[in-house]
């Protein structure tokens, strides 16, 4: 395994027209790591993993160690979900583009238990727990060792959430990848993440989740007083551990 | 009805009509039906200017039918502004001009097309371009597939989305261009539509979808041929090609959904 820095951010500035959606942003982030990046509604999280993606016009500078593949689970796909393509008809699709070998749709499957049936079903008719867990196997086709996700179980119930953040640590361990991830939801934070990037208007902060994520932060960041409350595993959860998303 | 010419045009039209079935079951999924009416329309300008100066119609037909997709590329491309409002204008605009450059007596050529023997290098030129419609289709189909899912995931693959939407726009260009003389200005997008949508009722996967649609299309020439021969001695073969096509369509309702 080599280790050492993956991605190196430095001076990332984002506009739209004249609004400034990222400022000045610099982070490092090493081989294995499992970033978290939160923040509130409009803080640009979407916005930078789109262009640590290259998916997006920056100035700065976005630099991935030359033997980064990426892989990328978007938060969702505005896709006409009527449209006749079957969850095999997408990997191989992928697969072809990348000139890979069709074995390596099994392979994926298998990594994230897509079932024949499921493979063999319409885009339209698969619950949004196997859509999220298609899409996990289309990005890990053409083996990435970084996978970066934005919000992956927004439209999930907490039981698939769950089933989700399990199969994205068994990868991760796996695979020795590194993870990049959106999230509104804390406890995921602070169970998966050991670094946090949180982004919003007024302020930017980067490092382990204990140290960064105090009381005081979470309320300047979010601009309300914080309804969060620290958990441990396997304790009952005392309330909603999930950050206000209306702001 | 042996001469060759004839054959010629009986055969080109059967090829054209698989190329469409490939092309309108890409563009059902892009949702660009209006696009598809638009831009067999925009030919008509280009058609009136050719018969009232007296050259190649497919010439004139091509030329604004070159410029309009231009257009719409932009017009995708800068969706901000309403893209839907300037695909209006320009349909309305461009059946307006059509008919006023258009002669009185060219009027129904124009608009229904008109079916006639045609050469062989005219065979042969035909027949090259439906080969490189179908192999756009076979090879860019992965592509579009994913462009179709998720532009998004289609460019964090690595596919240059602009470059493949302007080659989308340019073969389905040319397939409307391929069924223009036949088909004439106004029904030369149906025939890129109908079979499309008889596919879509039939198939629930890409593959079957294209077979389907193509077998369709396929059809609905076919059997128009022979009722124009043999029934209905009619001038253009466009309208009963159509109605052929959407009885086809009505058959796949009958159908429950797949």
């Amino acid at each position: 395994m080599t280790t050492g820095s993956i991605l190196s951010v430095r001076g990332l500035n984002i506009q739209f027209g004249s609004r400034s959606v990222i400022q000045n942003l610099s982070f490092d982030v090493d081989t294995g790591d499992n970033v978290a990046i939160i923040g509130p509604n409009g803080a640009g999280k979407t916005v930078l993993l789109k262009a640590l993606l290259g998916l997006l016009p920056y100035e700065g500078e976005i630099r991935w160690s030359p033997g980064a593949r990426l892989g990328y689970v978007p938060q969702k796909v505005a896709a006409d979900r009527q449209m006749p393509i079957r969850v095999h008809d997408l990997l191989a699709a992928k697969a072809r583009v990348l000139k890979l070998h069709s074995r390596s749709i099994e392979t994926v499957a298998a990594a994230v238990d897509l079932t024949p049936e499921v493979l063999t079903a319409s885009i339209g008719t698969i619950s949004s727990g196997q859509f999220q867990k298609a899409l996990i196997a289309f990005a890990l086709l053409g083996e990435p060792n970084v996978l970066l996700f934005d919000e992956p179980t927004a439209s999930l119930d907490e039981l698939a959430e769950e089933k989700i953040y399990d199969l994205v640590e068994r990868l991760q361990q796996e695979k020795h990848l590194t993870v990049v991830l959106v999230s509104h939801d804390l406890s995921i934070v602070y169970r998966a993440a050991n670094k946090v990037l949180c982004l919003s208007k007024d302020m930017v902060c980067f490092g382990p989740p204990r140290e960064v994520l105090t009381p005081a932060a979470l309320e300047a960041m979010y601009s309300a007083p914080s309804k969060y409350y620290l958990h441990r595993r396997g304790l009952e959860p005392m309330q909603s551990d999930k950050v206000a998303e209306h702001d | 009805m042996t001469d060759s010419g004839t054959i010629y045009g009986v055969i080109l039209a059967l090829l054209f009509a698989v190329a469409a079935g490939l092309v309108g079951s890409f563009a059902l999924m892009k949702r660009m039906i209006l696009a598809a009416d638009v831009i067999s329309h925009v030919a008509l300008p280009g058609l009136g200017l050719a018969f009232l100066l007296h050259f190649n119609p497919l010439l004139g037909g091509g030329i604004t039918l070159f410029l309009g997709t231009l257009l719409i590329w932009q017009l995708q491309k800068k969706a901000s502004l309403s893209t839907e409002v300037a695909i209006g204008v320009v349909f309305a605009g461009s059946v307006a001009i059509g008919a006023v450059l258009t002669p009185k007596e060219d009027f129904v050529e124009a608009f229904f097309g008109k079916f006639e023997q045609i050469s062989g290098f005219t065979f042969w030129l035909g027949a090259l371009a439906i080969a490189l419609i179908v192999y756009f289709v076979l090879r860019f189909k992965s592509a579009l597939i994913l462009n179709l899912f998720s532009p998004e995931l289609a460019a964090a693959t690595g596919i240059k989305l602009n470059r493949l939407n302007l080659l989308f726009l340019l073969v389905f260009s040319l397939t409307v261009l391929i069924g223009l003389r036949f088909m004439g200005a106004l029904l030369a997008g149906a025939l890129i539509i109908i079979p499309a949508a008889t596919g879509r009722r039939l198939a629930n996967s890409i593959s079957r979808f294209l077979l389907a649609s193509s077998l369709a299309s396929l059809l609905a020439v076919g059997i128009g041929f022979l009722l124009n021969a043999y029934v209905l001695h009619n001038l253009s073969i466009a309208p009963t090609i159509v109605i052929v096509s959407a009885l086809l369509f009505g058959l796949s309702l009958i159908r429950s959904t797949a």
